[in-house]
């Protein structure tokens, strides 16, 4: 079996009464786009926060390119190669376009404890973020003020954030959601160009985007790994036609 | 040419501030040096509170700590200087000074080592739960030095002259007016230097959105952590020179409302520009002086001002002068 880039071993999570992660098993393959679905309450965020560093595990591991990094706190993990986006849309709004790549960029670019150079200024900051945006078409908007931009836009943006620092796994937290459909159309383009680059592991609702862009499909209800396998095994598994996708159909 | 008011309404400031001794030997009234040494050493603390509260978001209701450790330091060192009793008596050769060389980086020092200590703590709440733990961390050193009945306890001390400088004579108010006005001048523009640069975008993104700034791989704390502490250490300059300008330390300097009407120099001269509050520390001991001649309770008048401040103009005046009126 090829080297899992991210593998998790009974990684779970409990809060109170709600076991919110149990016993995840998850092999996310270097090089693929890996896609986490569920209905509400599965359990998704939860893995996605336990992954990103955000949530405690109470149990079981996640090992990360051949690291133990379970007890690492959220930055290192970024620095190992882990970047993210959020379910809601988190960028800085009072900063310009360009400048919040730069931020990204300059977080990868060695401490920030410098005092006296105009950070605007910095070449090397400048010119990385630029790539970045034009990466996610965004490239006309770097002189806006990034609150300003449209729904879409702002999830570009987030993307060129998570992606200004070289990572190796992008974790994607419902990428589309909010989105009409035109803006999701571009998205879901974007997505697609990005696979070859970097390996994906993506948690999204619309099935459309999932089934068409995944190398790999894991079915999480109740916190429990129920069923992990290409799009057509997905498609083909009665148990996941009952549990989740029949009904999700039904709505 | 450039006519952006950002530009030059500080250099005209600075003008103004270095006219000072100028216009009061113009008009014969030399106690106008004395006020505006008070407000240049006073736009000194409120615009190192502006670093951390303007850009980092941090609302620290106990800067006057800083200004209060910062003029013990100068008024313990006197004191044993004045006495010639050893610092500790284990340590006979430990004396006192007055040496200003010597005084002024300790003072720097002993306030950043506190600031240090003070925000390892408090840095890790957030919100009502920091600007309470600050405030509580001031009220600690108020009462330490009320406590401390050698160094005069809640009377405080009388040091019987200004720390001494080589080549400039600190007894004399305009020159001791000069050195102050440099410190401020030295300061405000390494502060302006550090929110552009690097370290000024990592505080100003971690005020906006903290848990993004983690995700993308910034240890936070550090970053407040440093600049906290540089704000204390600023802060305890302020204090120094205080203690200096007064030749008078007592624990009314580190009282919780010296912290608060740092805040309200900072709120009135405008949050995040650091130019700001030196308007702002300028205008308040303006309006203190000449209100406090017509009655007490001048604050009844201060108060409505801010509130005017705080509807009308966000950015306090410094924001409102350099708003730029088109598009």
């Amino acid at each position: 079996m090829a080297e899992a880039l991210l593998c998790t071993r009974g990684l779970s999570r409990r809060f109170g009464a709600v076991q919110a992660t149990d016993h995840v098993d998850l092999d996310v393959a270097a090089g693929t786009l890996h896609a986490v679905i569920g209905p509400n309450g599965a359990g998704k965020s939860t893995l996605i926060g336990q992954l990103a560093g955000e949530i405690a595990t109470d149990a079981g591991r996640i090992v990360f390119a051949g690291d133990d990094i379970t007890r690492l706190p959220v930055h290192r993990r970024a620095h190992a190669g882990l970047a993210r986006s959020f379910q809601i849309t988190s960028i800085f709004s009072g900063f310009s376009v360009r400048e919040n790549v730069a931020l990204a960029v300059q977080a990868h670019a060695g401490h920030s404890f410098r005092f006296w150079r105009r950070a605007d200024r910095e070449r090397g900051l400048n010119e990385r973020a630029e790539a970045m945006l034009a990466r996610v078409n965004l490239g006309d908007e770097a002189q806006r003020l990034a609150g300003e931009l449209a729904h879409g836009q702002k999830r570009q943006l987030e993307l060129a954030m998570a992606l200004a620092g070289n990572p190796r796994l992008l974790l994607l937290d419902e990428p589309m959601a909010g989105m009409g459909a035109e803006e999701g159309a571009r998205l879901a383009e974007l997505l697609r160009s990005l696979r070859d680059e970097v390996t994906i592991l993506l948690v999204e609702h619309d099935m459309d985007v999932v089934f068409s862009l995944s190398d790999q499909i894991t079915v999480l209800i109740f916190g429990r790994v129920v069923i992990t396998g290409t799009p057509e095994a997905i498609r083909a598994s009665d148990e996941v036609q009952a549990a989740y996708l029949g009904e999700h159909a039904a709505c | 040419m450039d006519i952006e008011p950002r530009r030059w309404l500080p250099l005209i400031g600075l003008a103004a501030l270095a006219a000072v001794p100028l216009i009061a030997a113009l008009t014969d009234d030399p106690y106008l040096v004395t006020i505006f040494t008070r407000v240049v050493i006073l736009a000194l603390a409120a615009a190192s509170l502006d670093f951390i509260l303007g850009y980092g978001a941090m609302v620290s209701l106990g800067h006057a700590a800083f200004l209060g450790i910062g003029a013990y330091t100068v008024g313990i060192l006197a004191h044993h200087h004045q006495s010639g009793a050893p610092l500790l008596e284990a340590v006979p050769w430990l004396t006192g000074t007055n040496a200003a060389l010597i005084s002024l980086p300790l003072a720097i020092a002993v306030a950043a080592l506190c600031a240090l200590l003070i925000g390892a703590l408090s840095l890790r709440t957030r919100a009502l739960h920091f600007i309470m733990i600050t405030l509580a961390f001031a009220q600690m050193f108020f009462f330490l030095f009320i406590a401390m009945a050698r160094y005069g306890g809640g009377d405080g001390m009388v040091m019987w002259q200004r720390n001494t400088l080589p080549l400039i004579n600190t007894g004399d108010s305009v020159q001791f007016y000069y050195l102050c006005l440099a410190f401020l001048a030295g300061s405000v523009f390494l502060l302006r230097r550090i929110v552009a640069a690097r370290f000024g975008r990592v505080l100003r993104g971690a005020a906006e959105n903290e848990r993004r700034m983690a995700a993308l791989g910034f240890p936070v704390f550090r970053y407040r952590l440093a600049a906290f502490t540089l704000a204390g250490a600023i802060g305890g300059l302020a204090g120094a020179l205080m203690a200096n300008l007064e030749t008078f330390v007592s624990p009314s300097l580190l009282h919780w409302s010296q912290s608060g009407e740092l805040m309200v120099m900072v709120i009135l001269g405008g949050l995040g520009s650091i130019y700001g509050p030196v308007l702002g520390a300028t205008l308040f001991i303006m309006l203190e002086e000449t209100l406090a001649a017509w009655t007490e309770h001048w604050m009844i008048i201060l108060g409505p001002i801010l509130i005017l401040v705080v509807l009308y103009a966000r950015r306090g005046l410094f924001g409102w002068l350099t708003w730029r009126r088109h598009g």
